[in-house]
């Protein structure tokens, strides 16, 4: 009954039929138009920052679409990249739909990796699919869990939320540490501390006719349903209430608190689905391979796409490249492996900056409003 | 004294020395945040401060011979930092909470592109003043190193609580913290003051980082901090907004962060990892102990965004 009351204050305020086409028109083309923007100057600021240590950002640029785009084999290790980036984005974008700010996406993702591996290694001897079903619960109950605390903490003791999921994602990857290093060892696995293999009925193929493991389809499949979850039902619309206005959703009586968990219940179970996939798809077991920072870049793919989760498909495949083309461009221009750390870092603070770009321009602005 | 002689007396003892060393670029790093937030805008950029700070420090005591053309170098590149992050907040729609995270990866990112050389040479360390000289115990006298960098953090802990207590400086930073609208009517300038205080405070982290590179651990490498200086942007929340309150809960986090290693060198190996954690898991609880939903701490600047 709440949602309805709310469904009709939306009725009111929003435009009527006819200007409707027009608004999202304009209002489309602005949320286009200004991180477009905003990508364009953080490619000359980066391209600034090559020039100022003498290497030329147009081999810089070419490179990235070698090593990211224009081959098959390029484009299937980005693709790869790029599947773990859509699960670490929505762990961000769904609860920013509710105004959290989570950025514990990497520490949620080691968790949820190595609970997969514990779960594939204790049903070794059952059926593939089963052992996988059985990894990805594991690893998305974790993972969720770990979130939902972070959401919990935020409702009920009113503590930041960016700051308790940071927190929580160094604690989660101080446990990864402690379970691969003890408890959960392999002693075969001397350089590089590592939980036991999972079976080899649990590793995740590839799609038919590529090198591209099944966790690239997992992971735009959710993009969808989420999309869907988000934007067309009773949940998301109350979601979004919440994050409109705290105020309106709680005298309207909406559970803020329960929506609030469970969105980060959702947000955690993708990144930890996403170590399983890692796991189970890449690294065949649990190990410090986990934490290469698909959590952060996440982040940004997440704030890219406005936390949108269907406009971050195409920005996680972007980014997926940039991160793919990382060892090309060392090797090729003799730059160390943070140069894609410096040109995310700099997008992302120019994403961030072009917000105060909305609403300046009359072109994007519907003409019953002004 | 044979080298063992305190057994298990040498945990303690090395937890409160580890309060010391390990809790300087606590108080560092969260003094500059509690200056920052007394403005009432709130700068989550100062991790990646700290780490550039971190290389910086090193890079430039390295390079010029002296740690501290170093440590003055790496509050330069912070106060950089926070300019930049000051004057971003500024235009309007731009949120300081996600400006600060990208600020923290940015600050990360030319940490590590510019540190790849420095990681292998060693640069000239900061002193230390040895408070030990009382005793033959060579743990004793270890413990008590204690670096001249500390007591410099303890002057500026003091120096910017009697500030915002009884100076007009303070208090200018106080009003514009606690409500922008007041500070205009007197016609104060809100940003300019807001950007001088980010500009302080990452001048702070910066000087923070030195520490860490040029005195303890001692050391550029990129697992140089993990998380204090986010963890120091909570304990400024624990502290209540009080520079002396601060650099108490430095010290309790600095303990607790010396746990782990000095459990280690007593030979208990076992769970070195989940002491590791414990300053994480302390920062949570002790967030969970003083913030409470719906109710606006004492002490707690008006206008702070991590407050609504």
């Amino acid at each position: 009954m709440s949602e309805a009351v709310a469904a009709k204050t939306a009725l009111t305020a929003a435009p009527t039929t006819r200007g409707d086409l027009e608004v999202r028109l304009r209002r489309g083309a602005e949320t286009v138009a200004v991180p477009a923007i905003a990508l364009g100057a953080a490619a000359a600021l980066f391209s600034l920052f090559l020039l100022l240590l003498g290497k030329s950002p147009l081999d810089f640029f070419a490179l990235v679409a070698r090593g990211a785009f224009t081959s098959w084999f390029s484009l299937q290790n980005t693709l790869q990249r790029a599947a773990p980036l859509l699960l670490t984005a929505l762990c961000c974008a769904v609860p920013a739909r509710l105004g959290l700010v989570i950025i514990g996406a990497e520490g949620a993702l080691a968790l949820g990796g190595l609970a997969a591996a514990g779960a594939g290694i204790a049903l070794g001897g059952a059926p593939g699919a089963i052992v996988q079903l059985a990894m990805a619960l594991a690893g998305m109950a974790v993972g969720g869990l770990w979130i939902a605390l972070a959401g919990a903490l935020r409702h009920w003791r009113g503590i930041n939320e960016t700051i308790s999921s940071l927190i929580l994602s160094y604690i989660a990857i101080a446990l990864m540490n402690h379970f691969v290093e003890g408890p959960m060892k392999d002693p075969a696995s001397l350089n590089k501390p590592s939980t036991h293999a999972i079976p080899d009925a649990a590793v995740i193929g590839t799609i038919p006719g590529t090198d591209v493991h099944w966790g690239l389809a997992v992971g735009l499949v959710l993009c969808v349903v989420l999309w869907l979850l988000m934007s067309r039902t009773s949940f998301g619309f109350a979601a979004r209430i919440v994050g409109g206005n705290l105020r309106a959703a709680q005298l309207q009586g909406l559970a803020v608190g329960r929506l609030i968990v469970i969105a980060c219940f959702i947000a955690g179970a993708c990144a930890g689905l996403a170590g399983m996939i890692e796991v189970a798809a890449v690294n065949g077991r649990a190990n410090a391979s986990l934490v290469v920072g698909y959590g952060y870049t996440g982040i940004l793919v997440a704030f890219l796409a406005r936390h949108n989760p269907l406009a971050v498909i195409p920005i996680a495949v972007l980014f997926g490249g940039i991160v793919a083309s990382g060892g090309l461009i060392q090797r090729r221009m003799g730059l160390p492996d943070a140069t894609i750390l410096v040109l995310e870092g700099i997008v992302f603070v120019a994403i961030l900056a072009s917000d105060t770009l909305y609403g300046r321009w009359r072109i994007f602005q519907p003409r019953s409003a002004t | 004294m044979s080298g063992d002689a305190l057994g298990l007396w040498g945990v303690p003892l090395a937890v409160a020395s580890g309060a010391i060393r390990v809790g300087t670029p606590f108080l560092f790093v969260s003094i500059g945040e509690c200056l920052t937030e007394k403005s009432g805008r709130i700068n989550l950029g100062l991790e990646g401060t700290l780490v550039l700070g971190a290389m910086t420090g090193y890079g430039v005591s390295l390079e010029s011979g002296s740690p501290w053309v170093g440590v003055l170098a790496a509050g330069g590149v912070g106060a950089l930092f926070g300019m930049l992050h000051g004057w971003l907040c500024k235009l309007p729609r731009v949120n300081d909470i996600a400006l600060g995270i990208a600020m923290m990866l940015l600050g990360m990112g030319l940490a590590f592109f510019f540190g790849k050389p420095y990681i292998q040479p060693s640069a000239p360390m900061l002193p230390s003043i040895s408070l030990g000289f009382w005793s033959d115990v060579p743990q004793v006298r270890a413990a008590l190193e204690v670096s001249v960098l500390f007591f410099v953090g303890v002057a500026l802990a003091v120096a910017l609580w009697w500030a915002f207590a009884s100076t007009r400086l303070g208090l200018i930073v106080r009003i514009v913290g606690d409500s922008a609208d007041a500070a205009r009517a007197m016609g104060y300038p809100v940003d300019l003051v807001r950007f001088l205080a980010t500009a302080g405070g990452g001048f702070l982290a910066g000087l923070g980082g030195a520490y860490l590179s040029l005195y303890y651990p001692g050391s550029w490498s990129e697992r140089i901090s993990s998380g204090q200086g986010l963890m120091a942007v909570a304990l400024v929340i624990f502290a209540r907004w009080s520079p002396l309150r601060c650099l108490l809960a430095a010290l309790l986090f600095g303990g607790a962060g010396a746990l782990g290693p000095a459990l280690q060198a007593v030979g208990v190996s076992e769970g070195y990892y989940l002491f590791y954690a414990a300053p994480y898991v302390l920062t949570l609880l002790v967030m969970a102990l003083t913030v409470s939903p719906g109710r606006q701490l004492t002490g707690a600047p008006g206008e702070l965004s991590v407050q609504k």
